[in-house]
């Protein structure tokens, strides 16, 4: 019996490489995934790509004429520009550091401690999420507001106290992406936490291992995908944010996405704008590439 | 085995789980180097009673003293003692060798320490050494047992406790692998608390047995006591398969059976548990016969045969009588030859049957 179960089945005829690819596309998986594949063509890939040309053009630029040139490029380093990116970086480094170190007691608590109250806390987290970004943060505006502001104007009127104001310096834009980007970096965290085991962790008290240890060598590790997801996500969007350094920053510094806006419109640069664009996706891209491939999706999604 | 010094005591001890009360007032020694198994169904409160020993909970009152030192609040990672969950809660995220060297890291002990204790272990548990460092996840669920046994017993703890650890495992394996446990607690003469819902494997390993229902330790006592002497028909009935007829004391000794519209001779009242005018007449199926003639045994039923159950190297058959359906087991080799619907007499003697309260 065993050894008809151990011999080998004789090979399969080897389809030709063109033969093979043509069996590729006929996969019911391609298949099904082309509408959504042609739609990422033509809006996310077409437009990049025409940007990415835009980029090796020369100063002023409206049309595909002209001689390709890698000025643009030179420019963001020799030019000011390379202090945009440390900006955005910067921040958007600080803020995922931030919204972690706030939602790890958050999550801790929605996976482990408030039981039926989870719900309610998680409904009161996304509510502001129904309102759009830039509507919030006018209304931190309105909170911060010199003088007149609420919470100035509260002080006034509670113990007459003139107040100075927290607007417009890098504090409050921090704060102002902190408090946009919190549950990107909070929901993840939280799946993340909610994957760990109760009896792995009772397994590693009882194993001799104190609080710190748990933490350390089984939270933690189980924890890692729900919170690099979150990280990235928090840190991709950061990179990107514009209004918050505009509306709460009152543009003290002006950050990629300013730099790209203030390209494209006012100084009418699209090929500047474009290559400040196109090298922003670099650096984030290899950022994400580098990050994406220590994940492991199936662990995260329950698969495995 | 049940001398020597007692290494784990508790008294009166009860967990409080908001209004349920899981554990209630329950007292047990435990003495050194035995094989202490606790029996009850789900729900009865075993796996919570275990937790408090581990000191993975608090007991909402009594104490808990191993070796005499009161250790309520001494939480487990700073107990000499180990426990094998139900789930095994390996750590998935790591390898082999690293579930089975935890103990030894979250001790500092070095790196080469850790490697050499860990070769020995897989040793003991017949793990291959080339396991060292593959991933848990990708092990069977025999050799996941394994791992889940030895990571427990490399600090080389007092007293290992099991918590169901071989519930999930399909039957085959469950029975080579209370054997081995057995030898193992033979081998390394270390105390073991085990718990099951399955009174068979807790016979086959155990030196005494504890029986808990609705949060109570009702019996203790050595596999053979629990066996023949079960405290009442929850004990009886939890044994397997027994026949329990409920009785009343009636004249000249005898018992009435309602059910059977009998008289019964057993036992005389003052040999069970509480001489109550009520109670349960156990026999085993085994201890059931079929009679040519009503006078070969103590006791006799007319009834009919409503099916018969090979069961490898027994025949079970099934007899209606009055309102029972009464139980006979038979050796394969001994087997009662009878078709279904026959009219047959079974009958047993009263030294096979045992009184037992409600």
């Amino acid at each position: 019996m065993a050894s008809t179960l151990d011999a080998s089945p004789p090979p399969l005829p080897q389809p030709g490489p063109l033969r093979s690819f043509g069996l590729w596309l006929r996969q019911p998986g391609f298949l099904s995934a082309s509408p959504v594949l042609l739609f990422f063509l033509i809006g996310f890939v077409g437009p990049l790509v025409i940007v990415l040309g835009f980029s090796f053009l020369p100063e002023r630029t409206f049309g595909f004429h002209g001689d390709w040139t890698v000025e643009n490029y030179t420019r963001i380093l020799s030019d000011s520009y390379y202090i945009s990116f440390l900006w955005s970086f910067g921040l958007a480094t600080a803020t995922v550091v931030c919204c972690l170190l706030i939602s790890y007691p958050v999550s801790y608590g929605l996976a482990r401690v408030f039981g039926r109250w989870a719900a309610p806390v998680m409904l009161i987290l996304v509510i502001p999420l129904f309102v759009s970004e830039n509507v919030r943060l006018f209304g931190w505006y309105l909170v911060l507001l010199k003088g007149g502001g609420i919470l100035a104007g509260s002080v006034k009127w509670l113990f007459d106290l003139d107040t100075g104001t927290l607007l417009y310096s890098n504090g409050s834009t921090l704060m102002g992406m902190i408090y946009v980007y919190l549950p990107y970096t909070l929901f993840p965290t939280t799946l993340g936490l909610s994957l760990v085991p109760r009896d792995q962790m009772d397994a590693a008290s009882d194993l001799g291992a104190n609080r710190w240890q748990i933490f350390r060598e089984v939270e933690l590790p189980i924890a890692m995908p729900g919170i690099l997801i979150g990280s990235l996500l928090t840190f991709v969007l950061a990179v990107g944010a514009i209004s918050e350094a505009k509306m709460l920053g009152g543009a003290n510094i002006v950050v990629v996405a300013h730099a790209i806006l203030h390209e494209f419109t006012y100084a009418q640069n699209w090929p500047l704008g474009s290559a400040i664009s196109m090298f922003a996706i670099a650096i984030t891209g290899i950022l994400v590439i580098f990050i994406m491939r220590r994940l492991d999706l199936d662990r995260l999604l329950g698969r495995k | 085995m049940a001398e020597g010094a007692t290494i784990l005591r508790i008294e009166n001890v009860t967990k409080q789980f908001g209004k349920l009360r899981a554990v209630n007032g329950v007292s047990l020694d435990i003495v050194d180097g035995e094989f202490f198994t606790i029996v009850g169904p789900s729900g009865s409160g075993k796996t919570t009673l275990l937790r408090m020993l581990a000191g993975l909970e608090k007991p909402s009152a009594g104490d808990v003293f191993l070796r005499g030192n009161r250790v309520n609040d001494v939480p487990a990672n700073k107990r000499p003692t180990c426990m094998v969950f139900q789930s095994l809660a390996l750590f998935n995220h790591r390898t082999v060798g690293q579930n089975i060297e935890f103990s030894l890291k979250m001790r500092g002990v070095s790196r080469a320490a850790r490697r050499e204790r860990c070769v020995e272990l897989m040793d003991v548990v017949r793990l291959p050494q080339d396991y060292y460092a593959k991933g848990v996840t990708k092990c069977s669920g025999g050799e996941r047992q394994r791992v889940a046994l030895a990571r427990a017993l490399a600090s080389d703890p007092d007293i290992m406790f099991f918590d169901e650890p071989l519930s999930a495992i399909d039957y085959q394996l469950r029975k080579f692998l209370e054997v081995e446990l057995k030898d193992l607690h033979r081998e390394t003469g270390k105390t073991f608390v085990y718990i099951t819902h399955s009174l068979e494997e807790a016979m086959v390993m155990s030196d005494r047995i504890g029986i808990m229902q609705s949060g109570r330790l009702i019996q203790i006592g050595s596999p053979d006591e629990i066996y023949t002497q079960p405290l009442n028909k929850f004990v009886s009935e939890f044994m397997g398969e027994v026949n329990t007829l409920p009785v009343q004391a009636g004249t000249d000794g005898k018992f009435d059976c309602p059910d059977l519209g009998t008289q019964l001779v057993g036992p005389s009242p003052s040999t069970s548990a509480n001489g109550s005018q009520t109670g349960y007449l156990v026999i085993r199926p085994e201890s059931m016969r079929f009679l040519n003639d009503p006078s070969e045994a103590d006791n006799h039923i007319k009834g009919s045969l409503f099916n018969e159950y090979a069961m490898g190297s027994r025949v079970q058959y099934h007899v209606r009588a009055g309102s029972q359906m009464l139980v006979v087991e038979k050796l394969r080799e001994m087997a009662f030859r009878g078709s279904v619907n026959d009219d047959v007499i079974i009958g047993w003697d009263v030294k096979d049957s045992v009184l037992v309260s409600d």
